[in-house]
């Protein structure tokens, strides 16, 4: 009894020490973004009042409103067009056999082993030639497929009992029926898990859109990060952080919502 | 009498037009942005080019072999290299560590787990910021702590014998999150059961770890043992922003100097031949990663 | 309502083996037909070949007379129940009901009135807003048998809907089906490896083994006069007790040993003449010697196992190199190493060719007893 309280003791101090230590850097942000120059140079922990001057500030020097709107718009949109390509490819791998679907799934795998940063070249010239630099669609298309969101599904779909499918032949449902009213409501966990990967994962890209993005009309929060910071480098950190913090807060939100449904769904995705 | 009627050709290809048709969006995105643009690199890494990334005058191998003997590419093959060293190992231990901690059922784990895993939530741009003040010479956090304790300071992002280091501790702290996620969901995928039936012979704690969590957790290990190394020779966004590849190139990481060999400097050429020898590197690693690991990983 | 005949329809994969050879049956209208075999016999591809799920590579498959090979499995105009029952667990039971009436474009105010008549029916008027993960086994049974009956399909396809309920709730289940079946008076084709099932449900059986049909024909006439030994120790528990017996022409029978003999017509003998044969006796056709038991095969056996069930006793022993079993009614006082002397009528024995597999003698004198007769009243 004695043993497995002593345990226990170990494990929260454990745990509250380095959980604190992963979480300290972003708490630290926090508290410098209510920091004036001075306080900073000083360095307090705990700012001296809770205000939100630097915030105020950050949103006047950047166009942060719009590159907010600009991250929502291009994660959102990709985030869409990954549930509809993956959806519809893993539908495939799964309920329609066909010759040559093992070729085409080798396929799929092999795009894994393609590193996105050894085709970036061409593909800025493929966007270029579109006429598509600083468009929506020069910054969301290029990552609407992808081999990793339709083994997810695919691994969720294959745990679909086969008779459903059958049964729904019998009751005379055509294909995509089959696909829309059936597969996609009874895989909503995945889509989910899924979708917010793919939110999460645009949020926070950064060279593609530093290549495609010359202007402010498409330009997202990480590449304001970038600007703000090369523009107030030593002087005014209270301002970077502040703007640190108002592009990670939905993400976090988003993260700390569903934290327990991206583990379990991403873990199941990882054994295939 | 009984013969049957054999369908058509166009009846019995229905399954392979449907197929096709379901296939057809991610077959043309994967063709037209990633099998199409890979080829174009291997074109164009034996070309130099123009400014519009115009294939202009064949050169054979001459850029591979202008890279090969270039102290500054290979310079940045080492700082790959040893990049992955650092970050790679020590990232997956201390995530696998973490997840162990936070598998424990105690009250309150729900909030330990947020705090692991919110780095993930965290963009590198905005981690990149947040360490490069930690690092910053005067008012940053670290230095602040070697003179509270009477040491040297160290100028982390602009000393090269530090740089590399700097990067790649930052970078481990971002990569916790998404490792620490995926670990924590594969320990949980172990059979309660299996942990009773040894408790019951008695085994002991580092026993069980050794024996039964290790092994049945090593597809997942596997899994993020890739992704990790894959995503460490992919890094770029904390070298933009903490020290633009310097200092003199000490962090100028592959990915790094494939980009500014192509968007600064406009060498379409060699950086191909760069973006090339990475797709090598990275398909190298898979391929091994998976005839070494997959014989030693314990599937259910 | 309809009638389903399969002409030579045979199943093979990749242009290989048949798994299923030679089908010729006629399932007529309101029939409840059984299919029943061991796993692996086919008898699932075959329901599936007639449901439209499995291609049919050869022969004619006519539904209501009409050729139905190639149609689609909702143009057959059928219900099917699966093993797992196949709910969509993403709807109510009331939407899972009715999924099929939607899908055909019935009114709404249709729909629900049917489905709530066969709710009702099946006891599931409380259970309609719930979704399959909230019901018990028994329940999603049920449902999945609700779904089949509101299509009001003139035939229905059952593939083991029993196997996974408890022992209690399939006797139950077993007879509810029926029940139904009867009432609405639909075809029904009913899949199943339990020949307690098949035996108590069905019209007609059909045994299949390793794609070929053994015997088809009505359950009682199965187990008295099973066409081959194979059906013999499928269709009845404990199985026949079937021995290797060779023919003593100047005796005009066979014998099993050297005690135990069954006498055959001088027509049977011709038919079994110098070929190899098996003799084989039901369990429950071997009776105690007891005083005043006429001749016949009088047998003292050594007792190696026994089983007391209550209302009947089943013990094993040895012939030749066999084990066989009796079955006697009440509880018998009898222990392992005793000896026992049993009489094994000659008029009860079975004889198959053992190469061909058919009967040449058919039991006779087998006890039919009709209310009538025996009970006085």
């Amino acid at each position: 009894m004695r043993d497995s309280t002593l345990k226990k003791v170990w494990i929260y101090f454990l745990l509250v020490v380095t959980s604190l230590l992963v979480f300290f850097p972003v708490v630290y942000a926090f508290m410098i973004s209510f920091m004036s120059g001075p306080e900073i140079l000083q360095g307090k922990f705990f700012p001296e009042a809770f205000k939100f001057d630097n915030y105020v500030k950050v949103f006047d020097r950047l166009p942060l409103m719009k590159y907010l709107m600009n991250s929502f718009v291009v994660s959102l949109t990709v985030m869409i067009g990954q549930l509809v390509v993956c959806s519809l490819a893993a539908y495939a791998f799964v309920f329609i056999p066909f010759k040559g679907r093992d070729f085409v799934f080798f396929l799929f795998i092999s795009t894994m082993m393609i590193p996105w940063e050894a085709t970036m070249i061409p593909n800025f010239f493929t966007i270029q030639k579109l006429d598509w630099l600083n468009t929506y669609q020069g910054m969301s298309l290029p990552f609407f497929a992808l081999a990793f969101g339709t083994f997810l599904l695919r691994q969720h779909f294959k745990t679909i009992p086969k008779e459903l499918q059958e049964a729904s032949q019998i009751a005379g449902l055509s294909r995509f029926k089959f696909f829309w009213k059936v597969i996609l409501p009874v895989s909503k966990t995945s889509l989910v898990t899924l979708g917010a990967y793919g939110f999460l994962t645009t949020w926070n890209m950064y060279l593609w859109p530093l290549l495609i993005t010359t202007n402010s009309s498409v330009r997202t929060v990480q590449i304001g990060l970038k600007q703000l910071q090369s523009q107030e480098m030593s002087t005014d950190w209270g301002v970077v952080m502040a703007g640190v913090i108002v592009v990670i807060i939905p993400t976090l939100l988003l993260l700390f919502i569903g934290q327990k449904q991206l583990q379990k769904g991403l873990s199941q995705g990882a054994l295939k | 009498m009984t013969t049957v009627k054999a369908p058509g050709v166009w009846q019995r290809s229905a399954n392979l037009r449907t197929g096709f048709l379901y296939l057809l969006p991610s077959i043309v995105l994967f063709a037209v942005f990633l099998f199409y643009p890979m080829i174009r690199t291997i074109y164009l890494s034996f070309f130099l080019t123009d400014q519009n990334g115009n294939a202009a005058v064949n050169v054979g191998f001459e850029n591979y072999s202008y890279l090969l003997t270039s102290p500054a590419f290979l310079n940045s093959m080492k700082a790959t290299g040893l990049f992955v060293l650092y970050t790679v190992p020590i990232g997956i231990i201390l995530s696998l560590f973490f997840a162990l901690l936070a598998n424990e059922k105690l009250k309150g784990i729900g909030f330990f787990r947020t705090m692991y895993s919110s780095t993930m939530g965290i963009s590198v741009a905005a981690s990149s910021v947040i360490w490069l003040f930690l690092f910053h010479p005067s008012v940053g956090l670290f230095n602040r702590i070697l003179v509270a304790v009477n040491l040297p300071q160290v100028q982390w992002l602009l000393d090269p014998e530090w740089a590399l280091f700097s990067i790649a501790v930052s970078t481990i702290w971002m990569n916790t999150g998404f490792s620490f996620l995926i670990l924590l969901g594969g320990l949980q995928n172990i059979d309660e059961h299996l942990y009773e039936s040894s408790r019951i012979d008695g085994a002991g704690y580092f026993y069980r770890l050794r024996r039964i969590t290790i092994p049945m957790l090593s597809p997942t290990l596997f899994f993020i043992i890739t992704i990790s190394l894959i995503n460490a020779f992919q890094t770029f966004g904390q070298i933009d922003i903490l020290t633009k590849g310097g200092p003199s190139q000490s962090t100028n990481l592959i990915v790094y100097s494939i980009y500014r060999e192509a968007f600064i400097n406009y060498q379409f050429g060699t950086a191909s031949a760069q973006a090339v020898i990475l797709f090598i590197i990275i398909l190298v690693v898979t391929i091994l990663q998976f005839k070494l690991l997959e014989k030693k990983v314990h599937y259910q | 309502m309809k009638r389903v005949e399969l002409i030579d329809v045979s199943k093979s994969y990749d242009k290989q083996v048949d798994v299923i050879s030679n089908i010729d049956v006629t399932i007529e209208p309101g029939e409840f037909f059984v299919l029943v075999g061991p796993s692996g016999c086919g008898k699932s591809t075959m329901l599936r070949m007639i449901a439209g799920l499995e291609e049919i590579t050869g022969g004619v498959l006519e539904i209501g007379g009409k050729r139905a090979n190639h149609l689609s499995p909702d143009k057959r105009d059928l219900s099917m129940v699966f093993q797992n029952y196949a709910l969509y667990p993403h709807l109510t039971v009331f939407q899972n009901i009715t999924f099929g009436l939607d899908v055909k474009k019935v009114k709404k105010a249709e729909q629900t009135k049917r489905a709530n008549e066969v709710a009702e029916m099946l006891g599931l008027s409380d259970f309609l807003k719930r979704k399959p993960r909230e019901l018990s086994g028994g329940q999603r049974q049920r449902v999945a048998l609700a779904r089949a009956i509101v299509s009001e399909a003139p035939i229905c396809l059952m593939d083991e809907p029993l196997s996974n309920l408890d022992a209690k709730l399939r006797a139950h289940m077993r007879t509810e089906i029926r029940r139904i079946q009867r009432k609405l008076g639909i075809t029904m084709i009913y899949v199943t490896h339990d020949q307690v099932e098949a035996m108590t449900m069905g019209d007609r059986i059909m045994i299949l083994h390793e794609g070929k049909i053994q015997q088809v024909g009505k359950p009682i006439d199965i187990y008295n006069y099973p066409a081959n030994p194979f059906v013999a120790t499928f269709i009845g528990s404990p199985p026949m007790n079937i021995s290797p017996a060779r023919m003593e022409p100047t005796k005009s029978g066979v014998f099993i040993g050297d005690t135990i003999q069954v006498s055959m017509t001088e027509q049977q003998m011709i038919a079994g003449a110098a070929r190899p044969l098996l003799a084989g006796i039901r369990p429950e056709h071997i009776q105690p010697v007891v005083t005043g038991t006429e001749m016949g095969n009088k047998v003292q056996v050594d007792v190696t196992n026994v089983e007391i069930l209550g209302n009947e006793t089943v013990f094993s022993f040895q012939v030749g190199d066999r084990e066989w079993m009796a079955k006697w009614s009440g509880q018998w006082d009898i222990a392992i190493g005793d000896q026992v002397p049993i009489l094994l009528g000659s008029e009860y024995f079975c004889v198959f060719d053992e190469e061909t597999g058919e009967l040449i003698r058919k039991p006779e004198g087998l006890a039919h007893l009709s209310i009538a007769k025996e009970v006085s009243l």
